[in-house]
């Protein structure tokens, strides 16, 4: 019956010490930004859930469609309806690793993250140039990164081609705190 | 040996608990939500009627109907296209669920007013419910001077009322049903055979054949048409084209009002003896004020 118990608290604490490592948000922020000749599109995301392992630098982001904010509602409408589809494809997802996370300070330092962005079921390897700090409690992330909108199989009809830019570009602001 | 089980499984599931990737710990605290469904329908008209969709808080649209005459007047009249009558009307909504319109139809000149409210909105997930379910009331004012000049109508004998729960439901990304109970209120008939009070029963649907172009179809069933006239049931079929802030929509019916005390009750053409009129309704549609952000909320 000891070992049993002995057993037990074990199995608890490994679960808790490896969750120390592990930093988490549910309110992450990635917004885009699409510029061309006609219009400016802006989409912001106050809802996306990122998960950071410091103790392998392992990343991964998920976030649902829907949960985008246009300032015009009917773009909003569309959007989800006609070009990402988000009743077949609901969510984006990143997973990836930060190289040479190596000791977080107070100052912002510059690392690569190299991973795989899924959208609309299509995986395409990306990398990109991250802000990361320790702040208190929390890990940041901040940065951005480019999108081809062609890469992801996005159908925009002619009529509205000019308003659309090709190159979407991602901004992601993550603050995450410690997950246990 | 019962222990030394217990043991290895135990240490199996704290390798498991260890081994769970990032992502399914992100699947396992997403939050769990309610997710509502969009877009049952196009527009705010399957056809002829209301759909239970709303425009979004802040959206004014402009809508421009036409219904030209009937297909069989045949080459000299252009096949109807002599033959116009128009409603022009700004539809704002006020809030996501509350929109009020105003129009104005050549028909009989006259002019309308409505509230359209949403209910309940159709969701998955979380508490989820099969059905959108909004309530629509509008009057309508006939300004036509036909009458007899011994008889002048004052303004209540000019009105008319009509009251709709509109029920519908997105089966499936592609297709949507509308069942649309009916109530209209006639404050004068022309004979006294004629009910003030009129009940019917709307079906509609509409099959998305791509991301921007629906087919629809809609039927208007009266319970106690009007004596006096030769009514018929409102019968429309038609495609929603959607590009960008417009919609537009390609109608063939029977009716050739647009408003609902119109098609519903006072519809005299018949559908398969070619009375067909054709008609479309087109819609721009401009955002009117800053939608508010949501906040960021920097803490957990």
């Amino acid at each position: 019956m000891k070992t049993l118990t002995l057993t037990l608290f074990m199995a608890l604490f490994i679960g808790l010490a490896h969750g120390q490592e592990k930093y988490i948000t549910k309110q992450g922020n990635i917004s885009f930004y699409s510029h061309s000749p006609v219009e400016d599109i802006e989409a912001e995301n106050n809802q996306v859930l990122s998960i950071v392992d410091t103790s392998d630098g392992e990343i991964a982001v998920s976030l649902l469609i829907q949960s985008f904010i246009f300032e015009k509602s009917l773009m909003q409408e569309h959007f989800n309806e006609n070009y990402m589809e988000s009743h077949k494809y609901p969510k984006a997802i990143f997973r990836g690793k930060i190289l040479e996370l190596g000791d977080l300070t107070e100052n912002d330092k510059t690392a690569t993250i190299q991973g795989e962005l899924t959208i609309r079921g299509i995986s395409k390897p990306i990398e990109t140039t991250a802000n990361i700090k320790k702040m208190d409690d929390s890990i940041v992330l901040t940065g951005s990164f480019l999108v081809e909108v062609k890469d992801y199989k996005i159908k925009i009809p002619s009529i509205v081609a000019n308003n659309i830019a090709k190159t979407i570009k991602v901004s992601f602001e993550l603050i995450h705190q410690p997950y246990n | 040996m019962k222990k030394a089980i217990i043991l290895i499984a135990l240490l199996g599931l704290g390798a498991t608990s260890y081994a769970q990737d990032l992502l399914g710990i992100l699947e396992d605290e997403a939050p769990e939500t309610k997710n509502y469904v969009s877009s049952t329908f196009k527009g705010t008209r399957i056809l002829n009627g209301h759909s239970v969709e709303n425009r979004k808080k802040g959206t004014l649209e402009f809508i421009i109907s036409h219904r030209f005459g009937r297909v069989n007047l045949g080459v000299d009249e252009l096949f109807g296209l002599d033959q116009s009558n128009i409603r022009f009307a700004f539809e704002h909504a006020l809030t996501d669920n509350f929109m009020l319109g105003i129009g104005r139809s050549s028909f009989e000149k006259t002019y309308d007013g409505f509230f359209k409210y949403k209910l309940v909105r159709q969701s998955t997930g979380k508490n989820a419910f099969p059905a959108t379910i909004s309530l629509f009331g509008s009057t309508a004012y006939k300004s036509i001077k036909d009458y007899d000049p011994n008889d002048k109508p004052d303004f209540n004998d000019r009105l008319y009322y009509t009251s709709q729960v509109l029920i519908g439901s997105k089966l499936s990304p592609g297709i949507s049903i509308q069942l649309s109970p009916t109530y209209i209120h006639n404050n004068t008939v022309r004979t006294k055979d004629d009910p003030h009070d009129i009940f019917a029963l709307g079906f509609g649907n509409r099959i998305k054949l791509s991301n921007r172009v629906t087919l629809n179809a809609e039927y208007y069933y009266t319970f106690n048409p009007l004596e006096s006239l030769n009514t018929k049931n409102s019968l429309a079929f038609g495609v929603d084209i959607e590009t960008g802030g417009h919609v537009f929509q390609l109608i063939l019916s029977n009716s050739i009002t647009m408003i609902e005390k119109g098609f519903i009750t006072e519809t005299t053409g018949g559908f398969f003896d070619a009375d067909i009129h054709f008609g479309f309704n087109i819609s721009r549609a401009f955002q009117t004020g800053g939608r508010k952000k949501r906040h960021q909320l920097k803490k957990l």
